[in-house]
């Protein structure tokens, strides 16, 4: 698992690679969360585009980056779900507590 | 009705083994010739229950994971994860949405998606003495050669 983070207009944009389940979400943690205590985005932004599997564990890495966001008053927002990781995304009501959104290039400011 | 393939597998409950676990049973399904969709489903939900004795049955420590598969000729998908961790107290409770013992970062989704990934799931548990989810699922064929 790889990510990328990348900080433009205090945007943070995390863009994830591979598969996410329990044991890749860990790293993926840390990694976003180190940065995002110190830069404090005001906007969060996962981006999926590159995520080929998910289970319920990438659920928990929305939720848990929507919770320390939130220390700031800031936001996440979810781009470029794959058709097959939708059912999961519904299933676990995302759309209702974050916006989930497609985007043409994950590189480009929010 | 007697299975035309199956197998059986082990491994430590190691979280870097969640997706060679998921792996195995996705290429031992691709025989049936599965839709890329419902491959997906059935991984997510093999994925759920691995986790499970990783994080849940296993919690403090290294045990081993127990996989068995049986294929059928109508395209059913039977596999059974097994732990001899902790066990589950109350089955019932633990398969409610949301419902966790797991900390912040788990979503308390296993067992909904479980449930909503496969035709059927069934569990057995004893505390203390481990705990078997069995995950069914009838996989329509890409190519379907029984049309009349």
């Amino acid at each position: 698992m790889k990510v990328r983070l990348l900080l433009k207009n205090g945007v943070l944009t995390a863009r994830l690679h591979g598969e996410l389940d329990h044991h890749s979400a860990a790293c993926v943690r840390d990694t976003i969360d180190d940065t995002a205590q110190k830069m404090r985005p005001h906007t969060l932004r996962l981006d999926f585009s590159e995520i080929t599997f998910m289970d319920s564990s990438g659920i928990g890495l929305i939720l848990g980056r929507l919770k320390l966001v939130s220390v700031w008053g800031g936001k996440v927002i979810v781009t470029n779900v794959a058709p097959e990781l939708q059912k999961m995304i519904e299933l676990a009501g995302i759309p209702r507590l974050v916006e989930v959104r497609k985007e043409a290039d994950g590189n480009e400011a929010v | 009705m007697k299975p035309c393939n199956r197998f059986e597998m082990q491994f430590p409950s190691l979280s870097a083994n969640e997706s060679f676990a998921r792996a195995a049973v996705s290429a031992f399904a691709a025989q049936i010739d599965p839709t890329v969709a419902d491959l997906n489903d059935f991984k997510t939900a093999v994925s759920e229950a691995v986790t499970n004795c990783i994080v849940h049955a296993y919690r403090d420590t290294i045990g081993t994971v127990y996989i068995s598969a049986k294929l059928f000729e109508d395209g059913k998908l039977t596999v059974r994860i097994r732990d001899k961790g902790c066990g589950i107290p109350d089955v019932a409770q633990a398969m409610e949405p949301l419902f966790t013992t797991g900390g912040s970062e788990r979503a308390g989704l296993g067992f909904a998606v479980m449930q909503s990934f496969c035709d059927t799931v069934r569990v057995h548990s004893t505390p203390g003495g481990g705990t078997s989810v069995t995950l069914t699922k009838r996989f329509s064929r890409r190519m379907s050669y029984d049309k009349r």
